[in-house]
Parts: structure tokens; C-alpha cells; sequence
């Protein structure tokens, strides 16, 4: 059966708080030299959960994985998320043999 | 005190670590002997009060509470909760209960990113419910807070009728009472503890179960745990 | 043999070991059995270069029921009950990831504790940096606080206290050492014995993945700039996966279906396996294709050396696998029959049907080569005892000086890293972060353990030998202060590469140091670790014998603290006030020197604090007590009064010292102890009673803190003023 990387990414609500995003961007924004970027105008920090997953169709997969997006990856009362599914050939890391 | 006849579990996810803590002081405050039940169960018998206790339910990498809210056991407490039974959530527990929406919003990292534990204040916004009768209104006590996610966030609007309906029950405060930015994780309205609109459901981020007994620091918790249980079971 | 030697250095042995090996094997090694001596005969599992110091330790004592060999040590708090107890460093990880290095160190030690059978009640740590100015020190800084308490915190095993230090030369290694205690009953300790021959050999935990492969040889090598791409795979912790490890432990061991187990801590399946083995005088044959893997295509090798976290090996009788197996299953956590029991004394390594290697174990552990060091006085020692104090002596403005030294993050309040610390869980911590020990109350007993760490490593480096004694008797008194008896300790010795003369007689005299102390004190020494190899481009940290302390007190509610508790109650110096400005800190604030005599330790006049401190708090007749330490008499009054809220006006003479000595001398055998004045007569009684020296102060009260001395006012300030430097200095450079 082909498998399938579904990508969850999860951010917060544009209207929340990130104290992360901001104590990163605090620091991009102090460091010197090369790689100084002082012209940042905003960091927000997420997570990105990847799922392989056996299946024949995509949009099933898709489908399922928003569900599963909504109701348990991301809190919709601070997060909002975005489901990528792509075709996968390669080896699953932390998974079982 | 004699003998009190309500009966009390305790819900134990694989992570929690403060489940003990909570028997021991629903025993110091109450003499109540609390019944320990795995997050596995998919019943149980009916209890007057289910404590949802601190910890890090399922290591909460995900989100604080995410995973534990769907447990066997979650819906029973939720039945038990419908039914009329109190439903403490201390902590990790506040956090299960807001991602299972018995209660509205929801717990975000601490404003400075820093785990925090210290002994916090806090005033006594509602004394009329199940949780706080034995607590005088705007009383000022001290419990500890230990927690990473702990700043309460609601929208504008949610805010609004928790504080018109006295659903908030606890805000952080100063030894005198003064609650404006009093929350030291940034929690909106420094808000330490809500209830739900049926008034048996409370979540809240400090431990009363840490400071049950004079020698652990404090006892101002004992009181929440007197009121429970003399609100739902009576003394013999 | 080119290639032969290529080999024996890619496993850090030397050509003199691996001629050793030849020798004891009566032939060639393959490549998995060379990697197996390589680790084995490592200075981090196999002591080689600190092996006959460690034996100068007295270790036996009527409280110790389990002494050094052990996964901890064990001593006797009340009757039956027991704690377990063992500090390891976790060091080199530390500095490549500090979050990781400090988790990881956390969880390793809490596994040895519950790998005794006891129940892990506490934590405590010890941490020393560079200073503070440096950015990637603060870095480190706060990476190791967030990961001991992101490990802690999860699990829920209170961090009760510890210590934190700055110096510059732990700028590229700083030191994370973790101490752990458990509670255990006497007839419930359990061993990390191959017991049995016939017996299953069972791993259980985590799955094993390429993380942290030989990391005991990274730990048994310096740090330097060049070697990053050398450095193993940082282990990643999972205080979720070992809090499940632990409640499952705990579960089987009080079912009875183990007879022996033992943690997976450095160079992993080998050494558990290895050392499980040779206690028991009983071989282990291990199948790799059982092991349960997390990454596919790893060398037999690699899974041999990883240090995959959360795992731990067990010993069981084979009629109760399946039971064993069941709770684990319960728990989520994978358990497999890995090997078995044999009574050829051999350690064999197969695959499937194929014999991988086979070794006898006692050459792995028995024969580790013991390597007497040379050793040299090195010349700093005699050139810095003589040091010029003038600057301290005639410095004039105390208040200035007083409030720099409350400033200095050595001495400053620890509440920034305390605070990330959870210290309440468990409800039994009594005695909170912040004063002179941790305390604990005891389930079922009236008693109590006092908990400290403790090691001043500028005493440790101007002299070896007297700071090591230093560290044993001033962790002891962190515990005599809170009312307690101490008992026995642990230790973690951090030193440099001892393959360096000077290196190694800082060891040798360091572990002279505390050998003496603890047979003075009579605190065995029942377990602990060597690091070595503490050194970032070629410059040693300062030695650094960190000393675990565990005392007990006989009823819980009679614990002293260090604050001040009501106004009115009399302010009195306990001991001696020497003129002894070496090594002191207000020296180093002034001049950014390490210098001076060491302050003497009379182990008479130690003893004899002890025991007015323990008659003190039994009678009840102490308000509040404080070991008088770093930063001197002022600074010890300063803490008290500041985290008691309540100011002290205070007045004495003293003409025999200099105001500086007075002030901010080192002296040792010294505590601040405060009273209701009703019981000035019985505390003057019971340190003459016990022959100690003391100084009426004053008393407490008020908003100021003021000192008159010999009749001059030398210090007046505000308390809150005082209080503000001392309690928001760190937590200002952290911001």
C-alpha cells in the first residue's frame, strides 16, 4: 500500500499571545554580526506534527487528518492548523520496526 | 469531626503525580478515605466528589490535558458531572477540564516562559458556591502554584460572563487583596480558578492539596475540601 | 597491527591497555568485544585513575545498610525505614545541550534510586558556570535549570534544593551534579544481581535508538573547540516514559516478580548487562535481534553502547515473565526477554543463532586496569597562600561592600532557579528551597531527613585537602543547622584530566580531604561518581568534590530554618570569628582573585556545633539557625534577617580581628542562631555545656539592619533595600 505524509502544522490565533514568537524575536533581533536581522517584523513559533500513514487515497487521508487536526493536534480556542498531504517514500524515523 | 459519608475518587492518568497528594488531603481535611481510579475505566461507581489531579497526564507534549480528555474515564466523569457530582480539576486537572470543554477557554504558557512554583495569593471572589462556603467573601489565602502552562485565556466576550455570572472564583492577588496584575503567568483578569454555569465543576491552576496541613506551609486548602464534602455528603 | 591500533584508540583505550586485553584474553578481540573494553575500562564506568583513592573512603557505620558497589547507597533514617541516595554528574552533556544534559542527568539518577527498590522522594542538584557577563553562560545556565526542572517537574519528584556557583573556569564545562533520595524499607532493597542461573534477563522501557553511543568515552575526554563533530548523539529525555518506568519498577518489584534489576545509564546495555553479571559472579547471554530497536540498521556495536534513556534490565525467574509482562503492559511499556542467565561467567553477545562475542565478565569489570597517577604539588598552591588583604582590610565603606557581596550571584538569592523548581509535590517537603537544608517529613515517623549539597570549590582549589574536609563538615552543617543529625553522604568528585600530575594530586588530596572528614564526622561515604576530564581547551575547572549530605531529626516539627522569626528574640554568633580573609569572597569581589589561606577546620569544634545545634532544637529553645559561610558573619545575619522579613540591631566587640575579618572572614565551625530572650540563660548553658565559643549580638527588630562594632556603626541600611539586591540580581541578569 503507498504511504502518505500528512503535515499538521499548528500556530497560534493570530489574536493570541506567542511569548515564544516574541522572546525569539527579541533575540533575532539582538544578535551581531552575519547574521544580524534587525529588519524582522514579526516571529511566531508553532509545531509541526508529521503522520505516515498507509492509504490509497489522499483526499481520505486529508480529510481524516483535519479532523483529527481539529479535535485533538490543535485547541481551536487559541491554535488554528494547516494539513498538507503528500505522497511519502522513505523511512519512518521513531517509528517500529 | 465525625465521620464524613461522601464518597470521593480521585482519577489517576498514567502521568499525574500529584493523585496521591490530593487522597491524602481530601483524608487530612475531611477523614474522607478517596477511592483511586485509572484513566482506563470506563465506569464507575457514582461519587459525590472526582478530583482530576496535577501532573502531566499523558506528558503533555502535545498540549497540557490534550490527550488525557480522551481517556475511557473522561466520559464517565463527565456523566458523573451531568448527574450533579463536584468536579475538581487542580493544575493538570483545570487543563484536562478546559481541553474536554467542561470549562470554557484555555491554558496557554506562562507569560515569561518559566515554569513557576512559589506560594501565590489569592482572593476569594466567590464564596458561594460548593468549592469555597467555608472561605469568607474576598477572603485573601496562600497556596502554591507549580506549573509551566498556567495563563488562563478566554476571548473578550467569554470573559464578560464569567465575571457577570461570578463564575470567576479565584484571582491572583497581594497579601492585601489587590488582584490588578496580580497573576504572575499573565492570566487574563488574573484569573486562578473558574466554574461552570451549573456551579459543580472548578478549575484551578494553584494546589489547596499542598497546603492542607500547618507543616507543609499552609492549610488554606483544607477549606475547599471541608466545603466539598460537607456540601455533598453531611456529617454523620 | 596498523589496524589494530587504529582500533584500540577509536575505543579510547591506550596501547598499554589494549596489550592488557591481549594478555588477559589469550587472543585477538574482534571488533564488538574491543568496543565492550573500550567502554567497560572507560574512567566513567570503570574508575580506573580514581579506584584506589576511592578506597581511602571510610564506608561502614551503624547507619549504613548499603555502602559504594550498589546502584545507590542505602542508610537507616527509623527502624525499617530507609533512604536511598546517590549524586552523578552529568557534565559533558550538560555543555553540548543544556536542556537535554541537565534532563537526562536527572532521570539517570532517579533510575538508580528506584532501581534499589525505593520509592524516589526528592532531588537536588549542584550546579557551577562560568560567569554570569558571558552570554553563552547564561545560556547554559538557563538550559540547565529548564531541563532539571522540565524532568523533575514531570515526574513529580520534588527539587528540594542544591547549590549554584560562578567561576571562570567552569566557563566551557560547567557542572551539573544530581543527588537523589528515596525511601525504602530495609527488607524491600533490591540489587542489581544476575542472581539465578536459568534466569530471564529482561529489558524493559524504552526502545533503543543510535542516542548518546559512547558517551562514557566522551565523558572520559576534554572539551575543546575542535572536536564538536566527535561529540555522541545528544540523549533526549522523556520524564513521561520515565515516570511509567518507575510506577511499572515499582509494581513488579512489590509483586515480587524480580530478583534483580538495574538501570541503563552510561554505555548502556553493556555495563547494566556487564555489571549485573559480575556482582553476581554468574555469566549473561544476550540476544541482539531481541532487543527492541527504535532505529532499523544499527551495528551490533551501537546498540551495545547507546544510551537510550528510560530503560531499565531485569532479572526474573522464568515462571514469572509472563506476569511481569502484563504490568508493563499496563503501564504502555515495551518489555522483552532479551538473554538469559548462565553459570559460565561469561558475557555473550549473539544474533539470533551467531555469537556475536563472548567475554568473561570479570575481566570487563574486575580487571580494569587501577592506574596510580603520577602526581605534582602544583606551584600555584604554595605561591597563593600568601595574599595581600590590604584593599579588604582598608575598605572602609561596609555598606558598599555588603551589599556588593548580596549582589554577587555566589551569594545572591538562587529564587530564579529555586522557582522553576516544582518543590511542593509529594507534601512532604517541609523545609522549602532557600534556607541551609531541604527537610522532609517521613510517612509513618515522627522524624524527619534534612538534604544538602555542598562543595566551595575556591577552598578546593587554594587546598585541596582542607576544602574537600570543608565541603563534608559545611554540608554537614547545612544539616546540623536545621536540627538534624547528618549521616552518611554521596559524592560526585569533578576534577580535571588526571592524566595531568597536577590534576591528579588535587584528587588525591581533595579525596584525602573528605576522607578524613567523614571519618571525623562519622558520615560514611556510601556511593558517588567520578568525572574527570573537566577541562575546555586545556584549562581544569577548579576541583570540585561535591559532597550529598543526608541527616535525620528526630521529630519533624522541631526543624530549624535560617530565617529570623519574631522581633525581640536574641541575635548570637556561634563560634569563633578567626582573622581569615583567604579565600573569602569579599576578597574575590575586590580583586578577582582566588587567593589566601584556606580558613582552618578543627573537626573538634565541628562536632561540638553539631551537637548544641541538635540539643538547641530538640529543647526547643532556637527561634532560627544559619550556617555562617560564604560571604562571612555579615552576610549570614543579612540572609536571615532579609528572608525572615524582620531587621537585627546589633552591637559587639571584637578588637582581636580585623573589622574586615569580623565582618567577612570565613571562619569555619561558626552558625547564626536567633531566641526568645526567656531562653537566654538555657542557651548560654548549653554552649558552655558543650564547650562552644560564642558572641551575644543583639537583637532582632525594626526596618533596619545596622552592626556596631567595637563601638563604631559600620553597617546601616534598610532592609528592603538589602533584601531588593540580594533577591533580584539573578533574576535581573535572567531577564
Amino acid at each position: 500500500m503507498p504511504q502518505y505524509k500528512a503535515k499538521v502544522t499548528v500556530m497560534f490565533r493570530k489574536s493570541i499571545l506567542d511569548p515564544q514568537g516574541a522572546a525569539i524575536e527579541r533575540a533575532v533581533k539582538s544578535v551581531e554580526g552575519d547574521i544580524s536581522f534587525p529588519d524582522v517584523s514579526s516571529v511566531r513559533v508553532g509545531k509541526v506534527v508529521e503522520l505516515i500513514i498507509d492509504g490509497l487515497d489522499a483526499a481520505v487521508i486529508e480529510e481524516k487528518v483535519k479532523l483529527l487536526a481539529d479535535r485533538v493536534l490543535a485547541n481551536t480556542v487559541m491554535e488554528q492548523y494547516v494539513v498538507e498531504v503528500e505522497p511519502f517514500a522513505g523511512e519512518s524515523c521513531n517509528g517500529r520496526e | 469531626m465525625g465521620a464524613n459519608k461522601a464518597k470521593a475518587a480521585v482519577i489517576v492518568f498514567p502521568g499525574s503525580n500529584c493523585d496521591n497528594d490530593a487522597g491524602r488531603a481530601i483524608k487530612a481535611a475531611t477523614g474522607v478515605d478517596a477511592r483511586f481510579v485509572w484513566h482506563r475505566e470506563t465506569s464507575m461507581e457514582d461519587f459525590d466528589l472526582i478530583v482530576l489531579p496535577g501532573g502531566f497526564s499523558f506528558g503533555d507534549y502535545l498540549r497540557t490535558g490534550a490527550i488525557a480528555r480522551y481517556s475511557p474515564i473522561m466520559k464517565e466523569v463527565i456523566r458523573q458531572a451531568r448527574r450533579g457530582a463536584k468536579v475538581l480539576g487542580i493544575c493538570n486537572g483545570f487543563q484536562i477540564l478546559t481541553e474536554s470543554g467542561m470549562l470554557p477557554g484555555a491554558l496557554l504558557r506562562n507569560r515569561d516562559l518559566l515554569f513557576l512554583s512559589k506560594d501565590v495569593y489569592l482572593r476569594v471572589e466567590n464564596n458561594n458556591t460548593a468549592f469555597t462556603s467555608a472561605y469568607k467573601e474576598k477572603q485573601v489565602i496562600r497556596l502554591p502554584i507549580a506549573h509551566g502552562d498556567g495563563n488562563y485565556y478566554i476571548d473578550d466576550e467569554g470573559y464578560k460572563r464569567l465575571v457577570g455570572e461570578g463564575r470567576v472564583v479565584f484571582r491572583y492577588s497581594a497579601p492585601d487583596g489587590a488582584t490588578e496584575g496580580m497573576a504572575p503567568n499573565g492570566a487574563k483578569g488574573d484569573i486562578a480558578g473558574i466554574i461552570n454555569d451549573h456551579g459543580n465543576v472548578l478549575g484551578l491552576m494553584p494546589h489547596p492539596e499542598r497546603h492542607c496541613e500547618a507543616i507543609l506551609g499552609g492549610a488554606d486548602g483544607k477549606w475547599m475540601f471541608e466545603s466539598l464534602l460537607n456540601a455533598v455528603g453531611g456529617q454523620s | 597491527m596498523s589496524d589494530a591500533q587504529n582500533l584500540w584508540k577509536e575505543h579510547g583505550l591506550t596501547k598499554e591497555e589494549y596489550d592488557k586485553i591481549l594478555a588477559l584474553l589469550k587472543r585477538q578481540p574482534n571488533y564488538l568485544e574491543l568496543a565492550l573494553f573500550g567502554v567497560m575500562w572507560s574512567e566513567h564506568c570503570g574508575y580506573k585513575n580514581s579506584k584506589a583513592q576511592l578506597r581511602k573512603f571510610p564506608v561502614k557505620g551503624a547507619q549504613v545498610v548499603q555502602g559504594p558497589g550498589e546502584n545507590a547507597g542505602v542508610v537507616r533514617l527509623d527502624g525499617k525505614l530507609c533512604a536511598a541516595f546517590k549524586m552523578e554528574s552529568h557534565n559533558h552533556p550538560s555543555a553540548v545541550e543544556p536542556y537535554q544534559g541537565a534532563a537526562t542527568g536527572v532521570g539517570g539518577i532517579i533510575r538508580d534510586i528506584f532501581a534499589m527498590g525505593a520509592r524516589p522522594v526528592a532531588s537536588l542538584d549542584s550546579l557551577r558556570f562560568g560567569t554570569l557577563e558571558d552570554a553563552h553562560t547564561r545560556q547554559l545556565f538557563r538550559g540547565v535549570v529548564a531541563g532539571v526542572g522540565g524532568y523533575g517537574n514531570c515526574i513529580g519528584i520534588p527539587t528540594v534544593g542544591g547549590e549554584v556557583s560562578f567561576h571562570p573556569s567552569y566557563k566551557g564545562n560547567p557542572l551539573l551534579n544530581a543527588m537523589c533520595v528515596g525511601l525504602v524499607d530495609e527488607d524491600k532493597i533490591f540489587k542489581g544481581q544476575a542472581v539465578g542461573v536459568g534466569n530471564i534477563v529482561v529489558l524493559v522501557g524504552a526502545r533503543t535508538g543510535r542516542d548518546g553511543i559512547k558517551g562514557a568515552s566522551f565523558a572520559s575526554e576534554e572539551l575543546s573547540e575542535s572536536d564538536r563533530d566527535k561529540r555522541p548523539n545528544v540523549q533526549v529525555g522523556d520524564p513521561f516514559m520515565e515516570k511509567l518506568l518507575l510506577e511499572a519498577s515499582l509494581e513488579v518489584l512489590e509483586a515480587g516478580l524480580v530478583v534483580g534489576l538495574q538501570d541503563l545509564g552510561a554505555a548502556g546495555l553493556t555495563s547494566s548487562t556487564v555489571e549485573m553479571a559480575g556482582r553476581a559472579g554468574n555469566g549473561i547471554t544476550i540476544d541482539l535481534n531481541k532487543v527492541p530497536m527504535r532505529e532499523k540498521g544499527m551495528e551490533p556495536w551501537e546498540t551495545m553502547l547507546s544510551e537510550s534513556q528510560e530503560r531499565m534490565l531485569m532479572v526474573v525467574e522464568p515462571s514469572k515473565v509472563n506476569a511481569l509482562t502484563k504490568v508493563f503492559e499496563k503501564w504502555d511499556l515495551n518489555s522483552a526477554a532479551i538473554g538469559t542467565v548462565t553459570d559460565d561467567g561469561n558475557f555473550t553477545i549473539t544474533r539470533g543463532g551467531e555469537t556475536l562475542a563472548s567475554v568473561p565478565a570479570e575481566l570487563l569489570t574486575d580487571k580494569v586496569p587501577v592506574n596510580i597517577r603520577e602526581q605534582r604539588e602544583p606551584a600555584y598552591f604554595k605561591a597563593l597562600k600568601t595574599a595581600d588583604f590590604s584593599k579588604l582590610k582598608g575598605y572602609g565603606d561596609w555598606n558598599e561592600l555588603l551589599e556588593r557581596l548580596l549582589s554577587s550571584p555566589n551569594i545572591a538569592s538562587k529564587r530564579w532557579v529555586y522557582e522553576q523548581y516544582d518543590c511542593t509535590v509529594g507534601v512532604n517537603t517541609v523545609v522549602r528551597p532557600g534556607s541551609d537544608a531541604a527537610v522532609l517529613r517521613l510517612p509513618g515517623s515522627k522524624k524527619g531527613m534534612a538534604l544538602a549539597v555542598d562543595c566551595n570549590t575556591r577552598y578546593t582549589y587554594l587546598d585541596p585537602q582542607r576544602g574537600g574536609a570543608i565541603a563534608v563538615a559545611e554540608s554537614a552543617r547545612n544539616v546540623a543547622v536545621s536540627g538534624a543529625k547528618p549521616l552518611a553522604i554521596t559524592n560526585c568528585l569533578n576534577f580535571g584530566n588526571p592524566e595531568k600530575p597536577e590534576i591528579y594530586w588535587q584528587f588525591v588530596k581533595a579525596t584525602d580531604g573528605v576522607a578524613s572528614a567523614c571519618e571525623a564526622l562519622n558520615t560514611p561515604v556510601t556511593g558517588g561518581n567520578v568525572s574527570f576530564y573537566n577541562e575546555y581547551d586545556g584549562q581544569a575547572i577548579q576541583p570540585s568534590p561535591t559532597i550529598g549530605m543526608v541527616g535525620v531529626i528526630d521529630d519533624v516539627e522541631k526543624r530549624l530554618t535560617s530565617s529570623f522569626k519574631r522581633e525581640g528574640d536574641i541575635v548570637l554568633l556561634v563560634g569563633e570569628s578567626l582573622e581569615e580573609l583567604g579565600a573569602s569572597e569579599a576578597h574575590y569581589i575586590l580583586t578577582g582573585k582566588d587567593e589566601g589561606e584556606v580558613p582552618v577546620l578543627d573537626f573538634d569544634k565541628e562536632k561540638a556545633l553539631y551537637a548544641f545545634l541538635s540539643e538547641g532544637a530538640d529543647k526547643e529553645l532556637l527561634s532560627s539557625a544559619h550556617d555562617c559561610a560564604d560571604g562571612g558573619l555579615a552576610v549570614a545575619l543579612a540572609e536571615s534577617a532579609i528572608q525572615g522579613g524582620i531587621g537585627v540591631t546589633l552591637a559587639w566587640e571584637d578588637k582581636n580581628i580585623s573589622v574586615a575579618a569580623a565582618l567577612f572572614g570565613e571562619s569555619q565551625s561558626r552558625a547564626v542562631v536567633s531566641f526568645n530572650s526567656k531562653h537566654k540563660g538555657s542557651v548560654e548553658a548549653l554552649l558552655k555545656k558543650h564547650s562552644v565559643p560564642f558572641t551575644p549580638l543583639g537583637q532582632t527588630g525594626g526596618e533596619n539592619f545596622s552592626i556596631n562594632l567595637n563601638g563604631a556603626l559600620v553597617i546601616s541600611r534598610a532592609l528592603t533595600e538589602l533584601a531588593r539586591v540580594w533577591d533580584t540580581t539573578i533574576s535581573e541578569i535572567m531577564k
